[in-house]
């Protein structure tokens, strides 16, 4: 296994005593240092005994919403960021990866810190509600004391309560796109449901990614009637390279013209089935986001916004080279970091996924210069935030056709089931475990998305815990024979998605998940030459470069794609099965410096 | 774009197919490498060693589609009658032949500037040769990575 990636010196305010500290910083730490008393705060709480020993009641009894919403406000203007949703209506359980590796220059840095390496980068308490939130360290234990997080109700409950505290004339609401698709509910109704519950959040502006997964048309019949403008300055028509969407919106906020650029998923055309959007195209474009940076400047912007789908070490890459930007408010990686990463002049913000946060910036913009800013990801405990009822009102009206469907109990799990981090997951080996069976294949493939919801022990296994791993336009289920050759084809590039140096080459998702076959991946190594040892597990024997496999997957990009519905096979195979135990995850090997 | 450039597309590559998770990988063909991109401009330019600048070379990182990659490019230039840029020529390192496209220029183009698309079988490098009035040359180069695609998330 790869070893524990240690905190490198991101966070320049960590060397404190090395340089004196220019007045952003100094900001920076005052708001560090309120976080860090609501941490200690918490693991006193919870007593030298250890994790959660205190159980759920006294744990709820820290997590206050007049503490979750406590923030000394500063400045002017107040960026509320909510992204990565993934129409999650209501809480869950979600555990951060406990392996989110780096490569190159982004070795050991943030966001690429994990565990009980990511609680000492930031000092936060073992056990504690933020331990809880942002690692995956004891994270069983600690659900079960904390409860879940997110859910649009809270999420609007939060929002609400920030504007009635700064005044409408200062917040802008931005969401980071990932937003439309991926529960049933919003699978069914073509995103209506979602569409309609983030309208009465009333977003200032959007951008996205897998909301093009609806199709074209689809997402153009929905933004023409947006109240709010979809943002993209990276798309363009196939034929004649016209803007898909306005690149860019000026606001008047606390007295500052504020720019919000909006980025798309760069790759979506690549990632995700391009026959949906057949005459988009996207891409980095940094040259023209430069020159939407200049223009925002030129037209009087006080303060420059880009709201992005980048993913994280993309958008660190383009604060290092597009100037101008004061914030980028990332997306798509799914990062939950608790301060602001500074690149130069510019602030990134990880505002996490699932709702599971909300992130709050305060800036203080005087001569078209940010002076001082504080920051808070805010998390959203379920058990503790008031649910906002117009919102519930709202969801419950969408779910309601659909609840008894949703509350199918398929089977129970004795242990945590969960997908998101670089390599497959445990709630990965139920889904390639049920293509093995349900579709008599000798090895199986599941698609890294970092989305879908984890469950813990004892839980039930619904067919809404299945289809929020699961739900997307695309989903059936084929079956078809590879070569040993193109599954190391396969394997390798999606390797070099993730584990590109340069992040500009990084294609975005986790590892591909694997039934039936084992691998050994060197991260570090060429492009081509990562992934080594191809075992077919069921012999034991290597897999054979010339011979062919029966193979099932889902989620492929290609037109026509024949087969049930990944649901369909996961639910038969959990039904017949009744129980699951979750069995050690070693059939992938992580080597490597 | 330029007013005229006179565009001859050297060769049609043979189709490859970009496989996704069900579809069968290309078959291996025998592809170009940067020796054999060398011996091209060899070919054309004896020993003269391109410098490095002037060019402004705009690919995709990643190709969203690896049969039609867009390529822009753009040289800088006064293109006077006494200063101007007469070839410019387009190569890929990784395709069964190394020629992508050569442009040529007047003074009467009034910017060398060009685009076109490419196929491109694999992930390789662009490499970009512009040949000026005064004989120098200069080079720029760019790698695009054509994936198989999928599993974005």
């Amino acid at each position: 296994m790869h070893a524990p990636a240690t905190a490198g010196p991101l966070l320049s305010h960590h060397n404190k005593d090395a340089r004196p500290i220019p007045s952003r910083e100094r900001e920076s730490m005052i708001s560090r240092r309120d976080f860090l008393q609501a941490g200690a705060a918490a693991s006193a709480l919870l007593g030298a005994g250890g994790y959660g020993s205190l159980g759920r009641l006294a744990a709820q009894q820290k997590l206050s919403e007049a503490e979750l919403l406590s923030f000394a406000s500063t400045g002017n203007v107040t960026l509320i960021h909510v992204t990565d949703l993934h129409s999650q209506f209501m809480p869950l359980y979600f555990r951060e990866p406990s392996i989110n590796l780096g490569v190159g220059e982004v070795k050991g840095l943030v966001p690429h810190v994990t565990g009980n390496a990511f609680l000492d980068h930031y000092k936060i308490a073992a056990g504690s509600p933020l331990a809880y939130a942002l690692t995956s360290e004891d994270f069983a234990a600690l659900a079960r004391n904390y409860g879940r997080m997110g859910g649009f109700d809270r999420i609007a409950r939060v929002i609400k309560a920030i504007r009635a505290e700064r005044g409408e004339n200062r917040c802008l609401l931005l969401d980071g796109g990932d937003t439309w698709t991926n529960s049933w509910t919003s699978l069914q109704t073509k995103a209506q449901d979602v569409v309609e519950a983030m309208n009465l959040l009333r977003p200032d502006a959007m951008t996205g990614h897998w909301e093009f997964t609806l199709g074209a048309e689809r997402v153009k019949e929905i933004t023409e009637k947006l109240a709010f403008p979809f943002l993209a300055q990276n798309m363009r028509d196939t034929e004649f390279e016209d803007k898909v969407f306005e690149p860019m919106k000026m606001f008047e906020k606390g007295g500052v013209k504020v720019a919000v650029i909006g980025q798309a998923y760069p790759y979506t055309a690549i990632a995700n089935p391009r026959w949906m959007f057949p005459t988009w195209a996207f891409g980095l474009r940094e040259e023209e986001m430069q020159k939407q940076v200049n223009d925002a400047r030129a037209a009087g912007a006080g303060l420059v916004v880009l709201l992005s789908h980048n993913g994280f070490d993309i958008d660190r890459k383009m604060a290092s080279r597009v100037s101008g930007i004061d914030v980028i408010l990332t997306a798509h990686t799914h990062d939950a970091l608790p301060e602001v990463v500074q690149v130069g002049k510019t602030l990134l913000v990880a505002t996490g996924s699932h709702g599971k946060f909300v992130s709050r910036l305060d800036l203080d913009v005087r001569e078209g210069a940010v002076k001082g800013f504080k920051y808070r990801l805010i998390p959203i405990f379920s058990d503790a935030i008031t649910p906002d009822a117009e919102m519930a009102a709202l969801v419950k009206k969408h779910r309601a056709p659909y609840e008894a469907e949703l509350g199918k109990v398929l089977a129970k799990t004795d242990g945590l089931l969960y997908r998101r981090g670089n390599f497959q997951g445990s709630l990965d080996d139920v889904f390639t475990d049920a293509m093995l069976e349900v579709r008599d294949a000798e090895i199986a493939l599941s698609p890294g998305v970092r989305w879908g919801a984890s469950l813990l022990p004892g839980q039930n296994i619904t067919f809404e815990d299945i289809t929020n791993a699961s739900a997307m336009t695309y989903a059936n289920c084929y079956r078809t024979t590879m070569k040993g050759e193109q599954l190391k084809a396969i394997l390798e590039d999606i390797g070099d998605n993730i584990f590109n140096p340069d992040p500009y080459y990084q294609g975005g998702g986790d590892m591909v998940r694997v039934g039936g076959m084992g691998f050994t991946i060197d991260p570090g190594a060429a492009s081509g030459s990562r992934v080594s040892s191809l075992t077919h597990l069921k012999t034991g024997k290597p897999i054979e470069a010339a011979r062919e496999y029966r193979v099932a997957g889902w989620a492929s990009i290609n037109q026509n794609t024949e087969g049930p519905p990944i649901w369909d096979v996961v639910s038969q195979y959990l039904t017949a099965k009744k129980t699951i135990s979750p069995r050690p995850l070693d059939a992938v090997k992580v080597v490597g410096p | 774009m330029a007013r005229k450039a006179a565009t001859t597309r050297r060769e049609t590559l043979k189709a490859t197919a970009i496989g996704a998770f069900a579809l069968a990988i290309a078959p291996r063909l025998a592809l170009a490498d940067a020796a054999s991109v060398d011996a091209e401009i060899k070919k054309l330019y004896g020993d003269k060693k391109p410098a490095e600048g002037k060019i402004k070379l705009d690919v995709p990182q990643i190709a969203e589609n690896g049969l039609v990659v867009p390529i822009n490019v753009e040289v800088e230039s006064a293109m006077s009658a006494a200063d101007h840029v007469k070839t410019v020529h387009v190569f890929a390192d990784g395709n069964p032949l190394p020629g992508i496209a050569s442009f040529t220029f007047t003074p009467e183009s009034g910017k060398a500037a060009a685009s076109t698309r490419m196929r491109l079988a694999q992930t390789q490098n662009i490499i970009c040769l512009a040949e000026m009035s005064d004989g120098k040359l200069y080079s720029a180069k760019a790698q695009v990575k054509v994936t198989i695609g999928g599993c974005g998330g």
